[in-house]
């Protein structure tokens, strides 16, 4: 597995550009071009955050630190659901953050991971380890919702034991750079992936989308990520799934689908597969385009209004991704939330 | 009812297709607009429908003497317009029950009307399924998704009989049907008929109008009515093509 690229704030050197393969899209180093300052101490949040009405237990950082003052958490997840809130309020400064993930043999918990802040130009850099243990399952569901001149990078490494379960959706709606970004190696033996994400973009927002899966031995991966871009928007799609030699009987989908709402918005996509084993099915589908107008007419020639008609049709689109959260109650968190973005975006 | 005088359509600003169309239909009445490929049937239908990219460069289209190329596409639905498509879209991801609803509520929030209660829409919806013959377990899928020509077409008619329009536009309802969707389809459409509301059945072939009675019929050709008459007319040019009374009228 190609192992991420290794932000330290303190470290120009360590800033990926444009010229980094991985990063030629999310140029960095372009808008962060200096250690980023510490960002100040602030208080614990009040539990909650966009899942507050899911009953879970917590673990939330405010600028980076928890409230031992540590960067780090390590946590061990043997059931139930969990929020993990990153809750930023800084400007013109930054915090880097680390969490260690355990979920032991056959455990089955649901992680609502969210990125939360009222406001300011902050960098922030969080960086995780999943570890799933035999059979263990873990659904991950992550809303990004940061301000239009933030720059945030997540990086997730995910570590499967034979038989365990991995399901991730990510909603991104944007910053000035926003990046997740997300490497799973996949040992088959029954091993089951589901990479799901979902952005919403207006403004000059960007957002970025990032997985890399290595398959070590067969199994299964699926991917469905979509996205609605408008204004000057600006979103990345990158995914790629390598089939190692001996990965045999290897199946993998991955789709992404873009709707484009403006002249001016972009969409990069990049799908790769690379196989090196043999009796593999893999499959990659990639569209970026606009809403279809006889579509757009028929509903309208029924009495819907235009706009109405583009939130019809574009709820429809997203739809399929928010569909395939499993755990309900977050479903019914998300579907309203990504909702309100796009009557927002149309 | 529907009033087209002296109508000329551009599509794309270039290719004139309409040029002088008249026709009248009035309240109660089944009008049959017949005639070749390419003689602007379906943009007839569409211009009337309020499609953007149909130029209207002249004349006018009331319906009950209001001007309805001065609406869109959804006001024009609003005041009692319905066009049934000849291929009727299919969108994943909203379930026909849901998108009829939807329309049905702007509609009647256009013209100042609360919204049906559901309770109310769903036995409705349910009648008008089950006397097209619908499973209404396809009425919670996408719309149109996965159906057949002939389910299409009944989904039009389904949400027809929900819209309740005053003007309905019928384009090549019977293009894809076999003889017994025909029937379930023309009997939907005949179940509509009334006093207070019109239709225009634009086809091709005769055989649609054995089953949907005209009391007119219109034959179009070259972007112009160029012949009417009652229903024989559909026989006359099923028995000896258009060819004939397009040369005529030249």
């Amino acid at each position: 597995m190609s192992a991420p690229f290794r932000i330290d704030l303190r470290d120009v050197s360590t800033f990926p550009t444009r010229r980094d393969e991985a990063w030629r899209w999310s140029d960095f180093r372009r808008v962060v071009s200096s250690p980023a300052a510490p960002a100040p101490e602030i208080a614990a949040p009040e539990p909650g955050g966009p899942f507050a009405a899911i009953e879970a237990s917590e673990t939330a950082f405010a600028n980076g630190r928890l409230p031992d003052g540590d960067a780090t958490a390590y946590l061990t997840l043997d059931g139930g659901v969990h929020r993990l809130r990153f809750v930023t309020q800084a400007d013109a400064s930054g915090w880097q953050a680390g969490v260690r993930i355990l979920v032991p043999d056959g455990a089955s918990v649901v992680l609502l991971e969210t990125y939360e802040s009222s406001g300011g130009a902050y960098v922030a850099n969080a960086a995780l380890t999943f570890h799933l243990e035999d059979g263990a399952s873990l659904e991950r569901i992550v809303l990004m919702d940061e301000p239009a001149d933030a720059v945030s990078v997540s990086t997730a490494t995910v570590e499967l034991k034979p038989g365990a379960r991995f399901a991730q959706t990510v909603v991104a709606t944007g910053a000035r750079l926003q990046r997740h970004e997300t490497h799973l190696e996949h040992p088959g033996q029954g091993v089951e992936v589901r990479m799901d994400g979902l952005y919403l973009l207006d403004g000059s927002r960007h957002a970025d989308l990032t997985t890399v899966l290595t398959h070590t031995g067969g199994g299964e991966t699926r991917q469905m990520c979509k996205g609605v871009v408008t204004g000057q928007a600006r979103a990345v799609f990158q995914g790629k799934i390598e089939v190692r030699p001996g990965a045999d009987g290897t199946d993998a989908r991955m789709r992404h689908d873009a709707l484009l709402l403006s002249d001016r918005a972009e969409v990069d996509a990049k799908p790769e597969l690379e196989i090196y084993a043999d009796d593999v099915q893999c499959a990659h589908g990639n569209t970026v385009g606009a809403l279809d107008d006889e579509a757009l007419f028929y509903i309208r020639s029924r009495g819907v209004p235009e706009v109405e008609a583009k939130i019809l049709l574009t709820q429809a689109f997203v739809g399929e991704v928010v569909d395939r959260i499993g755990f309900e109650p977050a479903r019914e968190i998300v579907g309203p939330w990504v909702a309100q973005r796009l009557e927002a975006l149309v | 009812m529907l009033s087209i005088k002296n109508l000329h359509v551009s599509v794309e600003e270039t290719t004139p297709i309409l040029h002088g169309l008249s026709l009248d239909v009035p309240a109660g009445e089944v009008h049959a607009v017949m005639g070749p490929n390419g003689a602007g049937k379906s943009t007839l239908s569409y211009t009337i429908a309020g499609r953007e990219g149909y130029e209207v460069t002249d004349g006018s289209i009331l319906l009950d003497g209001e001007d309805l190329l001065a609406l869109s596409a959804d006001q024009r639905a609003a005041k009692g317009v319905f066009l049934s498509f000849q291929y009727p879209l299919e969108i994943p991801g909203v379930p026909a029950l849901t998108f009829i609803r939807t329309a049905l509520n702007a509609q009647r929030k256009a013209r100042g009307e609360l919204e049906v209660p559901a309770p109310e829409f769903l036995k409705k919806v349910r009648a008008a399924a089950a006397s097209l013959k619908m499973d209404f377990d396809m009425l919670r899928r996408g719309l149109n998704v996965g159906f057949s020509g002939g389910e299409k077409k009944r989904m039009e008619i389904l949400q027809m009989a929900m819209l309740e329009p005053r003007l309905l536009i019928l384009d090549e309802t019977d293009s894809g049907l076999d003889i017994d969707a025909l029937r379930i389809v023309a009997e939907g459409v005949n179940a509509m008929r009334a006093p207070d509301r019109s239709m225009l059945v634009i086809t091709h072939y005769q055989r649609l109008l054995d089953y949907i009675k005209p009391d007119k019929v219109h034959v179009l050709a070259k972007g112009r009515i160029v012949a009417s008459g009652g229903p024989e007319l559909a026989l006359t040019l099923e028995k000896e093509g258009y060819d004939r009374i397009v040369a005529e009228a030249a």
